[in-house]
């Protein structure tokens, strides 16, 4: 159980990261990370050997695309919290929010299977290969899905390229 | 020098670094002969970046209290009883339901020695330990008069065992009532909340002295074992080895009393 403790642990983090990246809901991003936490306490023993990180990544994203068949079926959307509010306080807070608020709302307009892959190795550092585990497909898919998906969402920020305050700019000030 | 044709996949590859060197630097000379690709590259580049950095203070936020990893790990604990409660409280039901007669000694003489000792340090460690409110009754910081109190009813001094070699605190202890009589239990925990217990008492005539052996009772595992009389049980949920380490601290302890 120790092992588990210091294996999964210093992995929570990066899970909360990638769940609250796809639900853009802080609770609900916390109780998916909660029951994916759960399940692996309890299928610890039952895990392969292999990373700790992609199999508790498969856990999260069987977990996620569960709640959003559920939702979808149901006709209702998952509750999105109002650009990230409450999430970051202060002054800091607020210009992280600013700068970065426009990305993730242009990474939400992809399509889900884009959105996870980006997610999962530009973000959360799985190697494709793992990534195509935790995605339950082949690796060429995750290329594949991998390239549309920084194909469009380079046409989204394109698309703001020109306004005033655009987020190659603010970029540029970090 | 490698001619293979620079693909897609060498490209996202690029972005997210994980090319081997020579191929790397193959799609870099491709890239500054390609402004045209070179600008999408770098657009990706950018997108990632822009990414984590955007995504970064959620991987700092504290953690909240129910995504402690320890407290998941007690809770299902405390959610899931071994299956020897349910044999205990069935055995309680029907001493009760049977009455008196049952008890004129027809009843299967309860276990003695090791395993008596290692059976209660097991119920004591399934009642308490997974206990978030009163795990024990004395805190550390009363050990003095613990000990007294608790040497004074087993009638033996009685020395606390100090486990911060092995990485546990002493969280406390209580008196614990046997079918051997009074006992005394010792909690402690470690820095991920996982708990364990050390049970002491006088032996009764078997196995005054006794080498350690390793006693599992339903979910609960340790290690038992007897000196001059004194008996102890270790249990805890840590690895059969590592509770084996401690045992041995823990006897260490107590022969140089």
């Amino acid at each position: 159980m120790k092992d588990m403790l210091v294996q999964v642990e210093p992995l929570i983090p990066a899970l909360r990261r990638y769940a609250r990246a796809l639900l853009r809901n802080r609770a609900n991003a916390d109780d998916l990370v909660q029951d994916c936490l759960e399940r692996a306490v309890s299928r610890w023993h039952q895990r392969r050997d292999g990373s700790v990180r992609a199999w508790l990544f498969t856990i999260l994203h069987n977990l996620a695309a569960d709640q959003f068949r559920q939702a979808s079926s149901r006709g209702r959307h998952v509750p999105i919290e109002e650009a990230g509010e409450g999430e970051f306080r202060g002054a800091a807070a607020q210009e992280h929010r600013l700068m970065y608020q426009d990305v993730l709302d242009k990474l939400a307009k992809l399509p889900g299977e884009q959105r996870t892959v980006l997610l999962l190795v530009a973000v959360e550092d799985l190697s494709y290969a793992e990534a195509a585990k935790v995605l339950n497909v082949p690796i060429g898919t995750v290329m594949s899905r991998l390239s549309r998906a920084r194909e469009r969402l380079q046409q989204e920020l394109d698309g703001v390229a020109d306004a005033p305050g655009n987020v190659v700019t603010m970029r540029r000030l970090t | 020098m490698n001619n293979r044709p620079i693909t897609e996949d060498d490209l996202h590859a690029y972005v997210d670094d994980v090319l081997e060197p020579e191929r790397r630097a193959e799609v870099g000379s491709y890239l500054a002969d390609h402004p045209d690709v070179a600008k999408r590259v770098a657009g990706f580049a950018d997108q990632r970046e822009l990414l984590r950095a955007a995504l970064a203070p959620i991987a700092d936020e504290p953690l909240p209290p129910e995504l402690n990893l320890s407290r998941i790990v007690e809770g299902r604990r405390r959610r899931s009883p071994p299956a020897w409660w349910a044999i205990a409280a069935m055995l309680l039901l029907s001493v009760g339901g049977f009455g008196g007669w049952v008890m004129r000694g027809s009843l299967e003489a309860p276990p003695g020695g090791l395993a008596a000792l290692a059976q209660e340090a097991a119920y004591s460690y399934n009642v308490y330990a997974p206990d978030r409110i009163r795990p024990v009754e004395v805190r550390a910081s009363d050990t003095t008069q613990f000990v007294q109190w608790i040497s004074s009813r087993l009638n033996r001094p009685v020395k606390v065992p100090d486990l911060a070699s092995s990485g546990y605190r002493l969280m406390g202890g209580r008196l614990v009532a046997t079918q051997h009589g009074p006992a005394a239990m010792f909690m402690y925990d470690d820095d991920h909340g996982s708990r364990v217990v050390v049970l002491t008492r006088p032996m009764s005539s078997a196995d005054q002295n006794a080498p350690m052996t390793a006693q599992s009772n339903g979910g609960a595992t340790g290690f038992a074992w007897a000196d001059d009389g004194i008996g102890y049980s270790l249990v805890g949920p840590a690895p059969l080895n590592s509770l084996k380490a401690i045992a041995n601290e823990v006897r260490r302890q107590a022969r140089a009393i």
